[in-house]
């Protein structure tokens, strides 16, 4: 796995100390992020999913160097880019780029549409003509030309985050960050983008680090996903294992939340949600940090973390009760409980 | 959804800056009058020796008169032509005003900018500074680097500017805060932007509105602070005729000459609000989003 690994992230931590007082003491640590492995190949759509403050988005913008690591490395194409600074992190800033969450936040609303994409152009020193490798970035995300000559407030949420993508492209990247992109979007306008990031990224042979909360849009662009719980990985397998068959009972849980559109069917359904609370990263629980909620909680979960282990091959799980036993077939919560 | 604009955008307002600036000012009543107003003075300024009737320093024995057809506005106790100062006074205060503020804006915004954006030991550093020069009032400050470099124009210019410096730097400092925890300037440093380039071609250009308005607010202090150091001695020569000197020197002789108090006062006042007026329009017209149909 880490012969082929495009993105490696290897134990990373990303704690933002707390401070107080006259002396601004550190009094504590928020845990973002916290020890995290993973790896991404070329080409894949790799998606991290997780509530709100899982510490997804803090880890795609330590990959993105915009927060640094309090511990462990991200290794991008061979190369450990976690204390790069300056001249030596230019080359990976022309081959990662980002698509951010918000549109209306993500375009300087001074500039016009061409002027923000023509600016990445002329700082990565752009050899042909900007004007018309604009113009060809723009149609490549599906907007006519005159959207050039357009500020960011005259365009609608879906065609500025096209622009957003068309800026992304412009360093002509290897691996794009995509942290949220389509959450702020209407329902119908992120059907679109998705496609949109999913056609260029097959016609560009493309790398996406795709943060979403939303499992169905995951399940559709992503070949594999992650799912993040207070700052770990609890589960990492191909997108339609994870959906199948998710074995850690806090995907199961995630799962299971998605709501159902059809009502005879939802009716019938076992929905076995979460109860409780998220707790603070200030003070996560000892052991496993799902185990107050979890309803497969042992003895052992409160003392020891489990290690990310896996249990079949492409599919490993943070979870002492899945992996200390033999694996059932079946993946309901119900027939779980009994375990 | 189509790609097209909504229909109320259907005729964006994409033309250039200037052009919107000119929009903006054709619908604007007070702005008109503002820079009319502005304009006329610094045609005055700028025809001083042409329109001046007298010599702003002749002598004359016709000392305090009243306003009268040979002096429209009254002699001073000197028996000099009050017209004729006011109207080479206009030279001295309008540069005054203008040439301080800009550098006091340079300075200022540069500091507030760097230690919005950097945080941390430059914040620490450039912002203690400018508390402690905020512990003291503007016009102290002032008159203390006076003291230290001399009188003469350039360094009241020089010692204004210092003193209003703090202003700009906290209005600039405040809006970086809030700037930098936007994602556009996390796309740019994404792209590998450099910090000069966020900091003043992402940031700064999002920042202007506030900047200005302080901007004209300072424009007056800074005329009024000319006048208080020539008051005090420690500005321009006493011959000189700065508004705020003439306004100075009449105010001895304010039960006898009303005129030398109020024509200086009102060439002030007309300054002033003209800037306001054209400061608030101009704000406005640099806002692009608020630019709509």
């Amino acid at each position: 796995m880490t012969a082929d690994a495009f993105l490696r992230i290897e134990g990373l931590c990303v704690h933002f100390p707390v401070r107080k007082g006259l002396l601004q003491r550190q009094v504590a640590s928020v845990r973002a992020v916290d020890n995290v492995t993973l790896s991404l190949r070329r080409g894949e759509a790799f998606g991290l999913v997780g509530e709100s403050g899982c510490g997804k988005t803090t880890l795609a913008r330590t990959v993105l160097r915009l927060v640094d690591a309090t511990d462990g490395a991200v290794w991008f194409d061979g190369e450990n880019i976690t204390a790069l600074k300056g001249a030596a992190l230019a080359p990976y800033r022309t081959r990662v780029s980002a698509v951010f969450q918000d549109p209306f936040s993500s375009l300087n609303p001074r500039m016009k549409a061409g002027a923000i994409i023509a600016e990445v152009l002329k700082v990565h020193r752009f050899a042909g003509d900007i004007t018309a490798r604009v113009r060809e970035l723009l149609a490549l995300c599906g907007l006519s030309e005159r959207f050039a000559d357009l500020f960011p407030h005259q365009m609608s949420g879906g065609q500025r985050q096209r622009v957003g993508i068309a800026r992304a492209l412009a360093t002509d990247p290897d691996l794009i960050v995509c942290d949220e992109a389509v959450s702020a979007l209407d329902v119908s306008i992120q059907a679109q983008i998705v496609n949109l990031l999913e056609e260029l990224r097959l016609r560009h042979g493309l790398t996406y680090l795709f943060i979403g909360h939303d499992l169905s849009v995951v399940r559709h662009l992503c070949d594999r996903v992650a799912v993040m719980y207070l700052g770990r990985v609890m589960e990492t397998a191909s997108s339609e294992e994870l959906f199948s068959e998710p074995q850690h009972p806090y995907t199961q849980a995630l799962i299971a939340a998605i709501p159902n559109p059809d009502p005879v069917s939802e009716e019938a359904r076992d929905t076995a949600l979460l109860k409780g609370e998220v707790p603070s990263p200030l003070d996560p629980p000892s052991g496993c940090v799902f185990h107050p909620r979890c309803p497969l909680a042992m003895d052992i979960c409160a003392r020891i973390a489990p290690e990310l282990e896996p249990v079949r091959s492409g599919h490993a799980v943070a979870c002492h009760a899945v992996t200390t036993q033999p694996q059932p077939e079946t993946t309901t919560t119900g027939e779980r409980d009994d375990r | 959804m189509t790609d097209l604009p909504a229909k109320d955008l259907s005729e964006p307002d994409i033309r250039p800056a200037p052009s919107r600036l000119r929009a903006s000012f054709a619908r604007d009543r007070k702005a008109q009058v503002g820079l009319v107003i502005l304009l006329a003075f610094l045609l005055v300024a700028l025809l001083a020796p042409l329109i001046a009737p007298f010599d702003p320093n002749a002598m004359t024995l016709d000392m305090m008169s009243s306003p009268s057809l040979t002096h429209p506005l009254g002699t001073d106790d000197l028996g000099r032509d009050l017209l004729s100062r006011i109207i080479w006074g206009t030279q001295i205060s309008l540069f005054v005003g203008v040439s301080t503020v800009a550098l006091a804006l340079i300075l200022g915004v540069t500091l507030g900018v760097v230690a919005g954006y950097y945080g941390g030991w430059a914040d620490m550093i450039i912002m203690r500074y400018i508390d402690l020069q905020w512990a003291f009032p503007n016009f102290i400050i002032a008159i203390y680097l006076v003291a230290v470099f001399g009188t003469g124009l350039l360094n009241v210019i020089v010692a204004i500017a210092l003193a209003f410096l703090d202003d700009f730097a906290r209005v600039a400092r405040s809006m970086v805060l809030t700037l930098k925890e936007e994602q556009f300037v996390d796309a740019a440093r994404v792209q590998g932007f450099s910090d000069l380039r966020i900091m003043f071609r992402h940031i700064l250009p999002n920042a202007l509105a506030p900047i200005i308005v302080q901007a004209t607010v300072s424009v007056s202090y800074a005329i009024l602070g000319e006048a208080s150091l020539s008051f005090l001695g420690l500005g321009v020569r006493p011959d000189t005729p700065t508004w705020g000197l003439i306004l100075a020197d009449g105010r001895s002789f304010i039960s006898q000459a009303w005129w030398l108090g109020v024509f200086p006062g009102l060439a002030i006042m007309l300054v002033v609000l003209a800037i306001n007026f054209v400061g608030d329009a101009l704000r406005d017209a640099l806002d692009v989003r608020e630019t709509g149909p």
